[in-house]
């Protein structure tokens, strides 16, 4: 191939003692001499990886190395092999582009796959068509940053997670860009990691999928257009802060699905146009507060399982249904609130409501039941519906109530 | 014909009535689009208002109004023209008025308000609706000779399809939950014009919900173009099929 005999693959050792050393070679077949001069690297050395196409595989990083590529070097898998397997801690790599793993049934073939690891950093890589861009499996300490993360995954078994991370613990996860996964990033016994500022969007399954990890932290992220949003699960711990849901529709989409989590925090979160904001499923001490919920089709739905929640200043605007539930039995507590459809009265000018607001509507009890039934949803008739169960109600669950709603919405 | 249509035009225009609707209308959309500082709460009792008051009033007002017209179109009829085209004129005439006057209270305030698809939606699915139930009251104009007793038939008619319809689709879900009603309740939706206009419009503003729901009837139809083109074209055959019904009576009827 021409291309191949052109390109050029610098070395630049540069060792903490001796001078620095520049190494620069014309290699014909790239990937024994990579392979080699990662190798040959002492620890802390850097290697420059100039702009080319390298179609290497199962690169072997076992030394402590920086890999930094100019110009974006493009590692292609040729959609049957894994690129980069880094068995060594405090390795650094950056500026590659890594392109169209292979997939296969038995391993999870990854673009960068860290092993037992810890101290690893990559930065400001790219990945394109990759089954699983980066793979922690067993590491610790690990920063994964600024990468793109692209792939154009078409169903659920044929396609890998953006960052996938196993059994890890102390990951910081930044400022990445993930799309057409099929997570965006999967979290399994992953423990004491962030989560911040990442874009992740359009992927197959879930933004964010999420389970057994304690103790973790996102923040800032924006989860758009997943195929069902994001899904956190059989955690405790878990501290999710202004991060953005929006777009998640579907019969299974929800902006976060919470299922077994406990003594958590959701603060200062954004929900908008999702079918379903906020879903929770036997959680339990979770506080949710200053978020808004904005023009959803039902903003949250707390099982009946759920118990010492606490929803507190929260904005609920123009959501088609505020709150669903499955049951009668409430051990939540809903307060300071503002709902957008709240018709009581302040008089004495408190800025908090004098009568209780109910959130369940007695349409979303309903369709609950029957889902045929939303096809008269806003008709004169479920108008006065509403009305008469508010005078006397008999189909909502009345124990699920706002004691104190907000006159005014709180500026959050 | 246009000369007519432009003679009942001008005559409606000059009426207080028409007047009177418009400026209801009007303060009825300025106030609710300005009481809060979220259009979406406005556009909701806007929807409500198109649902219920503009088929009653439209119904009640074109009726009347034939009626008290009928010496007007008897002495036309003296003249060599058609008798159809006595009739279509008096429609137009009626129904671009009253289109002009809902377009004018509740249109200009919209737009000045909230722009964006909704808006166009909601005066789209209003327009129509006027539309619809100008024809009807016209229908019922040539089938009844006594005017009380179209007047009564009109009131029918208009409460029939604001209120009782939903209910009996209502029973009719709470009867047959068990089975699979899906595709005949899109049917059923499909003989009220006042739910198909509340569809158009449900698809603007539920969009998220209606997404959610677990048949996939919603998703595959109703949430795609399909749905939208389907209700319009639903909706226009309530204004053609009263129409073509009325001429065809008043051809040969005995004035």
């Amino acid at each position: 191939m021409p291309v191949r005999s052109l390109i050029c693959l610098l070395f630049f050792f540069t060792c903490t003692q001796q001078a620095q050393a520049i190494i620069s070679a014309t290699i014909t077949a790239p990937g024994t001499g990579l392979q080699a001069a990662l190798d040959a690297a002492k620890p802390g050395d850097t290697i420059m990886v100039k702009a080319g196409l390298y179609k290497l595989h199962n690169v072997l990083v076992r030394n402590p190395v920086h890999l930094v590529g100019e110009g974006f070097p493009v590692f292609d898998g040729e959609g049957k092999y894994e690129t980069f397997i880094v068995t060594s801690g405090r390795v650094y790599i950056a500026g590659i582009e890594i392109r169209n793993t292979g997939r296969s049934s038995l391993s999870d073939m990854a673009g960068i796959r860290l092993q037992d690891v810890s101290n690893v950093t990559i930065n400001n890589c790219r990945f394109y068509n990759t089954t699983y861009a980066v793979y922690l499996q067993n590491s610790s300490w690990c920063t994964i940053s600024d990468n793109r993360i692209q792939a154009q995954g078409t169903d659920e078994l044929q396609s890998g997670n953006g960052v996938h991370a196993w059994k890890s613990s102390h990951l910081l996860i930044r400022n990445n860009v993930i799309n057409g996964h099929r997570d965006g990033i999967y979290f399994e016994f992953v423990t004491e990691s962030r989560i911040e500022k990442n874009i992740s969007f359009n992927n197959i399954r879930y933004g964010l999928h999420f389970m057994f990890s304690h103790h973790d932290t996102y923040s800032g992220n924006t989860f758009r257009n997943n195929g069902a949003g994001v899904a956190v699960m059989y955690s405790k711990g878990v501290d999710m802060q202004h991060n953005h849901f929006d777009h998640n529709w579907g019969d299974a989409a929800y902006g976060i699905l919470l299922k077994e989590i406990s003594d958590s925090r959701i603060s200062g979160n954004v929900f908008q146009k999702n079918t379903m904001g906020l879903y929770m499923e036997g959680c339990s001490r979770i506080r949710v507060y200053r978020n808004t919920f904005s023009a959803n089709g039902w903003a949250m739905r707390i099982q009946a399982n759920c118990d010492g929640n606490r929803f507190e200043v929260n904005n609920f605007t123009g959501n088609s249904f505020d709150v669903a539930t499955n049951g009668s039995m409430v051990l939540n507590v809903f307060q300071d609130n503002y709902w957008d459809k709240y018709e009581g009265y302040d008089l004495d000018k408190d800025g908090t409501g004098d009568v209780p607001y109910y959130p369940v509507s007695v349409y979303a009890v309903i369709t609950e039941r029957i889902p045929a039934a939303m096809i008269l949803y806003r008709s004169f008739l479920t108008n006065v519906m509403d009305q008469a169960e508010k005078v006397m109600p008999s189909i909502i669950p009345d124990q699920l109530k706002d004691s104190s709603p907000k006159m005014k919405k709180w500026p959050l | 014909m246009l000369t007519l249509s432009k003679y009942v035009l001008l005559d409606l225009l000059r009426n207080r009535s028409v007047l009177i609707y418009t400026v209801v209308l009007g303060i009825l959309s300025i106030s609710l689009l300005s009481l809060g500082d979220q259009s979406s709460k406005g556009l909701l009792s806007l929807l409500n208002i198109t649902l219920l008051f503009v088929p009653v009033i439209t119904m009640l007002f074109a009726t009347i109004y034939f009626f008290n017209s009928l010496e007007f179109i008897e002495l036309l009829l003296c003249q060599p023209v058609k008798r159809s085209r006595v009739l279509l004129s008096e429609y137009f005439g009626m129904t671009l008025s009253l289109s002009a006057s809902y377009i004018a209270g509740v249109g200009i305030p919209l737009f000045l308000k909230v722009s964006g698809a909704i808006s166009w939606m909601l005066v789209i699915t209003g327009v129509l609706l006027t539309f619809i139930f100008t024809a009807l009251s016209l229908l019922v104009f040539v089938l009844f000779r006594d005017k009380t007793k179209g007047i009564g038939a009109a009131i029918v008619i208009a409460l029939f399809f604001t209120l009782l319809f939903d209910g009996l689709v209502m029973a009719f879900i709470f009867s047959f939950s068990d089975y699979p009603i899906d595709k005949p309740l899109l049917g059923m939706m499909a003989f009220n014009p006042v739910d198909l206009a509340r569809v158009l419009m449900l698809l603007q503003l539920d969009v998220a919900v209606l997404m959610g729901y677990s048949g996939a009837l919603f998703k595959k139809f109703l949430g795609s173009a399909t749905g939208s083109i389907f209700s319009i074209a639903c909706m226009i055959g309530w204004i053609v099929v009263p129409l073509i019904l009325s001429v065809r009576i008043f051809r040969h009827k005995d004035l």
